[in-house]
């Protein structure tokens, strides 16, 4: 599994700076001085206890979330409150949610060709075509006209995963993933998002899938209270962690 | 395989139980009585007495409509006919037919416009209510109320064609602008619309109504259940997009929007539609240059529309708030602007929750369109409480001619309410 991780390429172009970055919930000094840079090609996992501020950290990537201090940089283009930025932004940055938030009342194909149609201004036939090339990559291309609402959880994340590919992202973000599904649709959900990696995009995703991040990630970050506690290549992160925090936590989920 | 059950917890089934027919008594219609209506004693004298109650009512109502008189022109020959039998005198309605329908002023003459505009309403109402009809049809719908101005006003037909021209100068200015921000391309296409009327306003003769190829009739002889009808629709149409708007601009993170939207919206809501329909009548007058006489049908159906404007923004608003946050991230993370969002994902959604809302108040709102009969327009409930009631003929014939008033209020808002229904299944998405 180690070797797959190897093989893929990191270059060196930079995909995201963030630098000194801060932000509060009202007085809630929710992310503390986060410092990352992330190469094109890199797969970071990130994890940590609930409320460490990993969600929000990728959320503040895309402006979901606001910053009130320093600066995020996501391919050249400063994250500003000028909204063409922040559309620009986030036309190159795909998400997936934990909760998938499909569009329930478009079909399957609808969801996906919905944003190329009217962000990217895509021909209706040349977004269906591109929308059924992903479908088939996620393995559900003969569910394509049926409503989220008919679809197991596993195949909603999937089409979640093909929506956001449609765009053809340079740099996708996932929130939780697997954390609203049954085991048994974990790997389907997971298989793809592998697929996706070894195929060299760049990735950042909040999980508790460990066996996930030993296998695919480069980098595996820990996070708690706001703050990056450690970051290291998962094979020493996992088998020889620093500090006592990462410690107990790595103890309190790989225990079981 | 019960021994082997003796002898041992473990348990493999071996053949299929085959599925079986329930037991007679258990099905069809004996069945369903003794479920429904004689379940228990208590039950079985609830279900008599009701038997009682609706034999009662059918038995007085039944005869008085079989043996009413259609004929006759007046109260008195009517009671004649009867000669003391209990029965309805219908004749009122035969008789007054015209002027419960299209007033007591507008010309007889010309009773085929407003028909002929109602059969329209249908045509230009099928793409909006239907949309599995070919979108081209909305063409018509978006010229049909200049239309249905023209064939129930009459007078020249330049007004219309200016309207229409005022519409499409600033829905043209609009587009060219909008690409900029939205707020240029609004206050534009208003500018624009406005520059237009103005500018065809001096072009028109005055004298261009007289020898029209429709004769001008005037607002002040509308009435009747065509009124009721008209400003039914108007308002209706009206309200729903403000509603919409109100609702978005009460969300806005911009406090100045946001505040005026509040502030419209609550005092609205705090005052009764009547006061406003007085307002409309009379006061109104006060704060316009005494040469500018602003329509009173105008007036009424501003009112109307804000009244219920408010109420439909309200109801609207329930629905943005019943979306969950995610459908709004989705659409922001996938790089949709703010009116993409809303258009294709947001208000589709918040609509679709509040339709049986919305349908509630534009139901709401066709009944109250009888209380302009307060301020003295001869709506349908106007012209019975009037003309008809207080004509020396049929002083005095009230349960025939308010039924009849409820019977044409009922079909057309059970119609609403079966559309909606239909409306909400056809929409079912979510196969929960």
């Amino acid at each position: 599994m180690a070797e797959a991780a190897t093989q893929m390429k990191v270059s060196d172009e930079i995909a995201i700076t963030i630098t000194k970055m801060n932000k509060w919930y009202g007085s809630f000094h929710v992310l503390r001085d986060i410092d990352l840079v992330v190469n094109r090609g890199e797969r970071i996992v990130i994890c940590g206890p609930s409320g460490s501020g990993k969600s929000t950290l990728i959320r503040c990537i895309n402006a979901l979330e606001e910053h009130q201090q320093g600066s995020i940089e996501v391919d050249g283009t400063l994250l500003s409150s000028d909204l063409k930025n922040i559309d620009k932004i986030r036309s190159e940055v795909g998400m997936c949610f934990q909760h998938f938030n499909l569009f329930p009342h478009l079909t399957i194909l609808e969801n996906c060709t919905l944003a190329p149609i009217w962000v990217r201004k895509t021909p209706k036939k040349e977004a269906e075509e591109t929308a059924m090339h992903f479908l088939e990559k996620v393995k559900i291309p003969d569910q394509a006209n049926k409503y989220p609402g008919q679809l197991s959880g596993g195949q909603q994340q999937r089409v979640a995963i093909a929506r956001s590919l449609c765009m053809r992202p340079r740099i996708m973000l996932f929130d939780e993933p697997t954390s609203a599904l049954d085991p048994e649709m974990i790997k389907e959900v997971l298989d793809t998002m592998i697929e996706l990696a070894e195929e060299g995009m760049t990735m950042l995703c909040v999980t508790h899938e460990m066996g996930f991040a030993r296998q695919v990630a480069n980098r595996v970050i820990f996070m708690d209270a706001g703050q990056i506690v450690e970051q290291n290549e998962p094979e020493a992160f996992f088998n020889n962690p620093q500090s006592p925090r990462t410690q107990l936590f790595l103890s309190q989920i790989l225990g079981h | 395989m019960s021994d082997i059950h003796a002898n041992s917890v473990a348990f493999v089934r071996k053949t299929e139980i085959p599925p079986a027919p329930p037991p007679y008594a258990a099905t069809g219609p004996v069945k369903w009585l003794r479920e429904n209506l004689f379940a228990t004693p208590a039950n079985s004298l609830l279900t008599i007495a009701a038997l009682y109650v609706i034999w009662l009512i059918l038995s007085g109502a039944l005869p008085w409509i079989a043996n009413g008189i259609w004929t006759t022109s007046s109260l008195t020959e009517c009671r004649q006919a009867l000669d003391g039998v209990a029965g309805a005198c219908f004749s009122v309605l035969t008789e007054r037919w015209n002027q419960l329908l299209f007033g007591f002023q507008y010309p007889s003459e010309f009773y085929w416009r407003p028909t002929l505009a109602l059969v329209l309403l249908f045509v230009a109402a099928a793409p909006v209510l239907f949309f599995d009809l070919p979108r081209k049809l909305l063409v018509f719908t978006a010229v049909y109320p200049f239309i249905a101005f023209w064939l129930i006003w009459g007078g020249t037909i330049l007004t219309p064609i200016l309207a229409l021209a005022g519409v499409i100068a600033g829905a043209l200015v609009y587009q060219r602008l909008v690409t900029g921000s939205f707020a240029y391309g609004f206050f534009g296409g208003i500018i624009a619309a406005f520059i237009v009327w103005t500018v065809g306003g001096w072009i028109i003769p005055a004298g261009a109504s007289d020898s029209a190829m429709l004769t001008a009739v005037p607002s002040r002889d509308l009435g009747g259940f065509m009124l009721n009808m008209m400003l039914g629709v108007t308002c209706v149409t009206l309200s729903v997009p403000i509603g919409i708007a109100l609702a978005l601009g009460r969300q806005s993170s911009m406090p100045l929007i946001k505040m005026i939207c509040v502030v419209f919206i609550e005092f609205i809501r705090g005052v009764p539609l009547i006061t406003l329909l007085f307002v409309a009548s009379v006061m109104l007058a006060y704060f316009f240059p005494p040469e500018s006489t602003l329509d009173l049908f105008l007036r009424v159906v501003i009112m109307i529309t804000m009244f219920s404007s408010a109420y439909i923004a309200e109801v609207i608003r329930g629905g943005l708030a019943a979306l969950p946050k995610g459908q709004y991230e989705a659409a922001d993370s996938l790089g949709l602007d703010y009116p993409q969002a809303m258009r294709l994902i947001i208000l589709p959604q918040a609509l679709k929750i509040s339709i049986p809302g919305i349908v509630n108040i534009a139901v709401g709102l066709f009944k109250d369109t009888t209380l302009v009969s307060v301020i003295g327009m001869f709506d349908i409930v106007g012209m019975i409480r009037g003309p008809i009631l207080a004509s020396t003929e049929w002083n005095g014939v009230y349960w025939e001619l308010l039924g009849f008033a409820s019977v044409l209020f009922f079909i057309v808002c059970y119609g609403i309410s079966q559309y909606s229904q239909w409306l909400e299944r056809r929409l079912a998405t979510d196969h929960r």
